[in-house]
């Protein structure tokens, strides 16, 4: 069983976002990249299959400032191959892929990918900033393959997958998927684990990242944006302000206003 | 080429999706802005029963056995189909575990550009769209030949996309659905939950701002305090702290409480969409900027893990007084 994993890097929302002095992107100058976090499920889903099954599990991302780091992390938890998507180094790499959207990103990663002759891909089912579409279908249909996304659950036997497919309300599907295929993983089945920054460390001094240059980005097929900004809500929360006493007595009298106390 | 803007409509066993009458009611906004028709896409077998309310000028109703239950393979095939032959101004779908899933597949297959997370449009036709969790808008023209775009609830009102004349309904061939990948091997009911949520008149929710499974306690001594029920978001139950039949959110439950007290949750667009019909929204995040403080009644930016001792002190004081 051959997996790949595709991951990609997107703003820490807990940090201050701001636009350009375009108007019409994120300031990348201050942003801090964190792995997508549905990635995060992804890895943890691949492994946990090779873990069940067998085979290798392959990290593919593109390059951005610190996704050494998060590569390294994968391999720490088990990952067998890491595989970093290079872009044009005069342009800066790792400022290429932050403002590439999906599909540019897709049909670079498609290329690599298709090498690789993958029986399954798990990537994260959507990752925040996307704005033309999640990457696992877009990658899907660049490969050929089949997608399913909303995946909280994989199993693999004679030549298929069957994922759990989430459905609001928790009703779930359960699709036979005819591999190669491509599932949009929404959470493994156990939390993602965690590994100590140690074992990263010592990780770093044997495993190695291989480098593959991406052909110029193709972003055709993404929207144009004219204007980026923050929401003004019509209508803010009144805030409550005090020490916690003066918080918790106001509290308490909007739970009786409101009829459960 | 046509101005028709084509809503593909969600449904699951029988049950029409909210998202599609959002969407209608959305295409019904466009069309006044860039003109066109509203048409409703159903594929099915024998569905068409559901068409009744839909506010569209059409239903282009695609039966086939293989659209009986949606799967990504069928509806996408169908869709293309049927998209490259009629090619209208826009294709609006569900940003979701149903939209989301055939929509770039489309993009790329097509040829034609795809906007997702659409929120609402302008009367210029622009899309506005949310991303980062709700803290950043995107806005810009309605791309060209045929916009394919995904939509999110929250800009438009279900009842508006629903119509007390039913549509007239064609029927259309679908043909291609043959060597599909993906079949539905079955359902798997919810697991019946000790309680549900989407009743509770009370719901303590937690969000990541919880930190460790440890600090759940404490929502949960509040809770008993004042006699609600904890529930949370979505990073809670990933990382098994609550129950999955605790969600709250897009693929969890959407419930509508006398209070839905938020501690540490954001409020980001999957999970804002499942409590927007609670009667009083209370927010405890220490962000200032999260997206929870638009669509709560109060707020506090106080550190929960201050406030929570006082306050369930103060619940017992009141309880008991």
């Amino acid at each position: 069983m051959n997996i790949v994993v595709l991951v990609k890097l997107v703003p820490d929302l807990v940090e201050e976002l701001n636009i350009d002095p375009s108007g019409a992107a994120l300031d990348m100058s201050w942003l801090r990249l964190i792995i997508n976090e549905f990635d995060d499920h992804a890895i943890e889903q691949a492994i946990l299959l090779k873990e069940r099954g067998g085979g290798q599990v392959t990290i593919v991302a593109p390059e951005y400032e610190g996704v050494d780091e998060v590569l390294f992390t994968a391999a720490a938890k088990g990952a067998d191959r890491l595989i970093k998507l290079s872009g044009d180094a005069s342009a800066g790499s790792a400022q290429v892929f932050v403002a590439a959207n999906n599909h540019a990103l897709a049909r670079a990663c498609a290329a690599v990918i298709k090498e690789l002759q993958p029986d399954l891909v798990l990537t994260g089912v959507q990752a925040n900033n996307d704005l033309d579409g999640p990457l696992g279908p877009t990658l899907a249909e660049c490969l050929g393959m089949p997608y399913v996304g909303y995946i909280s659950g994989v199993t693999v036997s004679d030549g298929k997958v069957t994922a759990r497919k989430e459905y609001p309300g928790g009703l779930i599907a359960e699709m036979e998927v005819k591999l190669p295929a491509v599932l949009g993983i929404q959470a493994a089945e156990q939390p993602p684990r965690y590994v100590a920054v140690s074992k990263v460390r010592m990780v770093m001094k044997t495993a190695a990242i291989e480098e593959r240059a991406a052909d110029a980005l193709d972003p055709s097929g993404g929207p144009a944006v004219g204007r980026m900004f923050q929401p003004e809500a019509a209508v803010h929360a009144e805030m409550i302000t005090g020490s916690p006493d003066e918080v918790a007595d106001k509290l308490v009298s909007i739970f009786k206003e409101a009829g459960v106390l | 080429m046509s101005q028709d803007i084509f809503v593909v409509i969600e449904h699951l066993r029988g049950q029409v999706a909210d998202i599609s009458y959002v969407m209608l009611a959305a295409a019904g906004e466009l069309s006044k802005g860039i003109g066109g028709n509203v048409i409703a896409v159903l594929l099915g077998n024998k569905a068409e029963g559901l068409a009744g309310n839909f506010a569209a000028v059409q239903v282009l109703y695609l039966d086939h056995p293989a659209l009986a239950d949606f799967t990504s393979d069928a509806y996408q095939k169908a869709l293309a189909g049927l998209i490259s032959e009629k090619q209208p101004r826009a294709v609006l779908f569900g940003n979701t575990s149903i939209g989301a899933d055939v929509a770039s597949g489309l993009s790329i297959k097509l040829g034609l550009p795809l906007v997702s997370s659409c929120r609402s449009f302008g009367a210029d036709g622009k899309f506005v769209s949310q991303i980062c969790g709700g803290k950043i808008m995107a806005e810009g023209d309605l791309p060209s030949p045929t916009a394919l775009v995904t939509m999110v609830p929250g800009g438009y009102k279900p009842e508006a996309g629903q119509s007390a004349q039913p549509p007239a309904l064609t029927r259309l061939e679908v043909a291609g659905l043959d060597a599909l990948r993906v079949s539905l091997a079955k359902y798997i009911e919810p697991e019946a939950g000790d309680v549900d949520i989407a009743k509770e008149p009370l719901l303590i929710a937690v969000g990541r701002g919880i930190q460790q499974q440890d600090n759940i306690q404490l929502a949960e001594d509040l809770a008993q305090a004042m006699g609600g029920v904890v529930c949370g978001s979505r990073p809670v139950i990933d990382q098994g702290w609550l129950a999955t039949s605790r969600l709250v959110g897009k693929s969890g439950k959407h419930v509508k409480p006398k209070v839905y007290l938020a501690m540490g949750i954001s409020g980001a667009p999957e999970h804002a969409e499942a409590i927007t019909d609670s009667n009083t929204i209370i927010a405890i995040n220490t962000d200032p900027k999260a997206p929870i403080f638009d669509i709560a009644k109060f707020g506090t930016e106080i550190d929960l893990f201050d406030l929570i001792d006082p306050l369930i002190a103060k619940v017992r004081a009141a309880k008991g007084g």
